[in-house]
């Protein structure tokens, strides 16, 4: 059925397709229903649960409050869809308009949304990935498996990567009295994220938590038993650590691969979408009728100098499928830009860690209230003279007032008084993020920052 | 029962954890832990607790009258 030309038609009896069945696959679906379409919904997920929660995998659930199917996601209204869970998509014809799935079936579209997101990022070596007690989390199935280990009692667990998501895992198993290394390549944990200042407060909140945080260091190998059981592990200063356990918290790869000779701009770093959420193709021209949201999306932002960004935040997922599903039946006048803000939240080791803004654009960074000693404070990020960025560790009552900083391009350092204005002053200080054109790996080229002016090539010999 | 809190919203206030300790709990001072799927006996205290939400941050399913789950499975083909 083609209604090219008519949009009345296409919100009366088109056919829409969401394929991805997570929290922005579901809340785009309602947001269909909410604006009036009246068609076909097929929704494609390619796992065998109704669209679930994430973010209490690694909280509630790896500490035994809630089983690990618990959090499928409430409903806003009913979709009335046709769901076909299990089911990867395989392909996709632009030409013909049409998704190929994994059981062969294939399904026709007037409007296609991409929602499919990320996964984790496994441990690199096969073998050593397969080792029983080698554990990756981000779905479900991975949540209750991790925890059933847990529940166990391993002797030790090793965490591998001090995101939040490495560090979320590492609070929840010292809160249930295991012990636990994590080893970190960077500096500190959270730097890549939030920087060396924040980063040195998540250190010490490790370290009073009695994890065994070893910075600058990485995983050379697992080791298992005859039996095939992870045993040991390696790390690169030529010591080892016995452990049943281990999770791999390298971040995440974007579930892509299924569009790779569709001629749709889709790569490992996402799918690249115009403000209104519509996808590019590989010429860099947009689509009109493929959009995309969430996870595996990269769209211009206007506050953080049109760069691409993509962002694996929960609010972005649900603000970002509401503007995709009403463009999608909107005319070209009626359509609205994603410019939502970014933020994110994390509960690790009692604390209650929030950001909005873009912090890894920072250059600067200053504590406005509160004190990085007591571990309970407001950081404002500085880029060029503008507020970016800011993070509270429990003092999530500021965070709306520098977010309207931030979207104001307010000046750094605030010239504003605080009502807690520190006996030692304020003054900015580097925010200490590495240098992403230094790898870590071997030597290599790299090219960094995105506008002319901000270009640069760098040259890393192998070091030591 | 389904909820889910937008913890971007949520600024630690804590009443949902004093109307409905059940469903919510503060870990830490400000951190809030909620069961996404609480006992229906809890059903009360949850939409009690959903109402004094300074900042509006849960969702509970068929709140505000909206219809009662359609589940996924139902509709499920392939």
């Amino acid at each position: 059925m083609s209604v090219d030309g008519s949009l009345d038609r296409l919100r009366r009896e088109g056919h829409i397709v969401i394929v991805g069945a997570s929290l922005a696959g579901l809340r785009a679906a309602e947001t269909l229903r909410d604006e009036g379409f009246t068609g076909a919904l097929t929704i494609v997920g390619d796992e065998p649960h109704e669209p679930y929660d994430r973010p209490p995998l690694s909280k509630q659930v790896l500490l035994g409050r809630v089983p690990a199917d618990h959090t499928t996601l409430p409903r806003r209204r009913e979709v009335d869809a046709q769901w076909r869970l299990g089911v990867a998509a395989t392909g996709l014809d632009m030409a013909a308009k049409r998704v190929h799935l994994a059981d062969g079936a294939a399904v026709e579209y007037d409007r296609l949304l991409i929602t499919t997101g990320v996964r984790a990022r496994p441990w690199p070596h096969e073998l050593e990935a397969d080792l029983d007690g080698v554990f990756v989390l981000r779905t479900s199935d991975d949540a209750a498996g991790l925890h059933h280990r847990l529940s166990a009692g391993p002797r030790r667990v090793l965490v591998i990567g001090a995101g939040f998501t490495g560090s979320e895992i590492a609070s929840a198993c010292r809160e249930r009295g295991l012990d636990v290394t994590v080893a970190e390549r960077g500096s500190a944990p959270l730097v890549g994220a939030l920087g060396g200042v924040v980063g040195e407060v998540a250190a010490t909140l490790q370290r009073e938590a009695g994890v065994d945080l070893r910075c600058g260091i990485m995983v050379t190998g697992l080791e298992g038993d005859s039996a095939g059981r992870l045993r040991r592990a390696h790390l690169s200063d030529g010591s080892s650590v016995e452990v049943e356990v281990a999770v791999v918290c390298l971040g995440a790869t974007r579930n892509t691969e299924w569009l790779a000779s569709s001629g749709l701009g889709a790569g490992p770093r996402g799918i690249a979408c115009d403000a209104g959420c519509r996808a590019f193709d590989v010429r860099g021209i947009v689509t009109d009728d493929v959009f995309v949201a969430g996870d595996v999306a990269r769209s211009p932002h206007p506050l953080f100098g049109y760069q691409f960004l993509s962002l694996e935040h929960w609010g972005n997922a649900v603000e970002q499928a509401e503007t995709a599903a009403h463009n999608m039946i909107s005319s070209s006048t009626d359509r609205r830009p994603h410019v939502w803000t970014p933020s994110f939240w994390s509960a690790q080791f009692g604390m209650n860690i929030k950001s909005v803004g873009v912090p890894p654009m920072a250059d600067e960074i200053i504590v406005t209230q509160g004190s990085l000693a007591e571990r309970r404070f407001t950081a404002v990020y500085g880029y060029q003279g503008r507020v970016i960025a800011a993070v509270t560790f429990d003092q999530a009552k500021w965070l709306e007032f520098y977010q309207q900083q931030i979207e104001r391009a307010a000046p750094f350092p605030p010239e504003f008084t605080t009502v807690d204005r520190r006996p030692e002053g304020m003054h900015p200080v580097p925010a200490g993020f590495p240098d992403p054109s230094l790898p870590s790996h071997g030597p290599t080229v790299t090219l960094s920052g995105h506008s002319p002016s901000d270009r640069r090539i760098s040259f890393t010999p192998l070091s030591a | 029962m389904r909820l889910v809190v937008d913890l971007n919203r949520c600024q630690g206030y804590a009443q949902c954890a004093f109307l409905a300790p059940e469903a919510f709990t503060m870990h830490g001072d400000e951190a809030l832990m909620y069961d996404p799927q609480p006992d229906d006996a809890q059903r009360g205290n949850v939409l009690r607790a959903a109402q004094a939400c300074p900042v509006k941050a849960i969702t509970v399913e068929g709140m505000n009258g909206a219809p009662a789950a359609e589940k996924a499975g139902a509709s499920h083909v392939g």
